[in-house]
């Protein structure tokens, strides 16, 4: 017998034999007057920043925001300021100096100010995390109000991963201090345009 | 030794069991305050319960689902009966890579399974990429929470500690400057790891991927550099729908730090390009709770920690007072379930205040749980010979109301006349802490029949 069939036998033999259904998740939720302004809260309170693009290119929010940064990666077909082209990247270990990484989101989320990333084959996944800056792009109006919308988006058919980011990563594993930047990014901007 | 022994140590310094006390009480509020944030979520808890419940009641089939959409993926699955099949399968998986260098995230599974020292045994390096498990890891110590493993320790220990295996600088004890060293120090291992082993906070049979939830990063950054991901499950971590985690997710962070979510809640389904992912399924005795309808509640915990950090016991005695992977009260039943004989204290830490009933997002019946394992612990004979007497005395005095009121009389008119010395000498266990409080002239049922002449 295989380790399988004696762990499937063993539960076999103690399930009770309960006829319970699967309740639905699409429960009556919370909603956002103003959805935007409490996805920029929520994100403030996680560490991040949310910012409405108002006449201007990306490329210069880039270069009036992140000054002096030596490498730039970017995802996005519109920016043009990048310095370091992926397709270049045979191995996510070379992109260990990366200092902003532009990606695109597709949508945030109101109530936790999180942002779901798809990871496009053409892009390593690794990107996301070894940057030392974050930038992700998403289309004005973009926001859900809770997570139960936000599942009604996504679906694993095709992409083989996929995250929500809430702000940069943190950590307050010494005496509960907060600290922003423990591993992934320190900083993380959503920008709507 | 048991709970109490080994409380007795982390109490013996009060201030610093009060320290420990506020910490975790701290975080109990800030998840007040992110739960009473959502209006629905009474609702949430109720049918999160309810798909858990349903999702074990229906476990075989919604684990080979999990399977063989995960295998539809190019995912590789393999079934561990125990701890030890499955630090056999890791070490099986590291060889054939020729993998030396290992990064792990949290995953109290592998805690369970012992595999770290396992895998050093045979000449793996294995690095805790968490920074809280870094930080025990380098003490040579384990988590004593599961999610805040370090939260016994305070900045200066750490200071000490990464002043020892970081050289950072003498006497610098600011976690900020501490963080950014231990980031350096990490990147390092992420970069030279050959393979990565994350834990698994859900599987969704539906699309057979998991889910990982982090606030570092240290996830999915060591799962997306070298080419081999192996990710560690137990059998009750499947979910049926990828909706489910719409209901999850807006329960997991806040009941675990009060955060509205995670930084990350990473959905794998898929390797890297070039890459493999394999998925361990391990058992180690969970099966046989199922059988159990007392302790079959226990198997829906997400591991959100809410019990833990609200338990009088567990703030007040640290996590390293249970001796078992899990503290708390969710610890304690898990533990006594798996074996009674080793556990048989843990049922005993406890108040039966049900704080942690009310506040687990699953509606776990904890409290519940711990009274039935005191129970068994009886039953089993495994309750110590002084206790044992005590209650069957106390017992016996009680069926017989003539005895009992002679007692309450001549205990009320002798106990305050004892010399202290005696009357909180060694035999008193109970008095060791606490202290009687003065006893009355008249018993209630005395007072009770003067009031009705």
């Amino acid at each position: 017998m295989t380790s399988k069939e004696a762990i499937l036998n063993n539960i076999r033999k103690n399930l009770p034999d309960l006829k319970t259904k699967l309740p639905y998740t699409n429960i009556s939720h919370m909603k956002y007057e103003n959805k935007d302004e409490k996805f920029a809260t929520s994100l403030k309170s996680v560490g991040g920043n949310a910012i409405w693009l108002q006449n201007e290119t990306i490329d210069n929010f880039v270069k009036n925001s992140y000054k002096d940064l030596k490498v730039i990666v970017s995802t996005c077909k519109d920016v043009t300021c990048s310095n370091l082209n992926l397709e270049d990247i045979k191995d996510p270990h070379e992109l260990k100096d990366v200092d902003l990484a532009i990606i695109e989101g597709e949508f945030g989320v109101a109530e936790n100010g999180a942002i779901w990333v798809k990871n496009p084959p053409s892009v390593p996944r690794a990107l996301y995390f070894i940057a030392k800056q974050l930038l992700i792009i998403v289309k004005k109006g973009e926001i859900v109000d809770t997570m139960h919308e936000a599942y009604e988006k996504i679906e694993f058919n095709e992409s083989g991963y996929g995250t929500f980011i809430s702000g940069p990563s943190k950590t307050a594993d010494i005496e509960q201090s907060l600290v922003i930047g423990a591993h992934g990014p320190t900083d993380a901007c959503v920008l709507f345009v | 030794m048991g709970h109490p022994e080994l409380a007795e140590k982390f109490v013996a310094n009060t201030k610093r069991m009060h320290w420990h006390d506020k910490a975790l009480w701290f975080v109990r509020e800030k998840r007040d305050l992110a739960a009473h944030g959502i209006d629905e979520w009474e609702e949430l808890r109720r049918v999160a319960s309810e798909i858990k419940a349903h999702t074990i009641n229906n476990l075989d089939t919604y684990l080979l689902e999990f399977e063989k959409n995960a295998k539809a993926k190019g995912i590789h699955v393999h079934w561990a009966k125990d701890a030890n099949e499955h630090n056999q399968i890791v070490l099986k998986l590291l060889n054939e890579k020729g993998a030396k260098k290992l990064v792990k995230s949290k995953s109290m599974l592998t805690e369970e399974c012992h595999l770290n020292p396992f895998l050093e045994e045979n000449s793996i390096e294995v690095v805790d990429t968490d920074l809280g498990e870094r930080i025990v890891q380098l003490r040579a110590e384990t988590p004593s929470h599961i999610v805040l493993p370090a939260i016994h320790l305070k900045k200066e220990d750490v200071g000490t500690t990464f002043e020892e295996h970081l050289g950072t600088q003498k006497g610098n004890c600011d976690p900020t400057y501490l963080t950014r060293e231990a980031r350096k120090h990490l990147r390092e291992k992420f970069l030279k790891a050959d393979a990565s082993l994350t834990g698994v906070n859900f599987a969704i049979a539906q699309t057979g991927g998991v889910v990982v939830c982090t606030n570092e990063g240290n996830a999915d950054l060591g799962a997306s550099l070298p080419k081999l991901h192996i990710a560690s499950m137990g059998i009750e971590k499947i979910i049926p729908r990828l909706k489910d985690l719409s209901v999850f997710t807006r329960l997991l962070a806040r009941s675990a730090t009060g955060q509205p979510i995670t930084s990350y809640t990473s959905h794998f389904h898929a390797p890297i390009n070039g890459g493999e992912m394999h998925i361990i399924i391990v058992d180690n005795k969970r099966s046989n709770i199922i059988a159990n309808e007392d302790f079959r509640q226990s198997l829906n915990c997400i591991r959100c920690g809410a019990c833990i950090n609200t338990c009088p016991v567990y703030r007040r005695s640290g996590g390293h007072s249970y001796g078992y992977t899990i503290p708390g009260p969710i610890g304690s039943t898990l533990g006594a379930s798996k074996d009674l004989r080793s556990n048989k204290t843990l049922p005993f830490a406890c108040t039966l205040c049900a704080s942690c009933s009310n506040v687990c997002p699953i509606k776990i019946n904890l409290h519940n749980q711990l009274y039935k394992h005191r129970q068994n612990v009886v039953k089993a004979g495994l309750l110590g010979f002084q206790k044992y007497t005590a209650l069957k005395i106390a017992t016996w005095v009680m069926k017989h109301p003539a005895l009992m009121d002679f007692s309450g009389k001549m205990a009320r008119k002798i106990v305050p006349k004892i010399p202290r010395s005696i009357l909180y000498s060694k035999v008193n266990a109970w008095g060791r802490k606490r202290e009687l409080p003065d006893f009355p002239k008249k018993s209630f049922k005395e007072l009770y029949k003067e009031r009705k002449k």
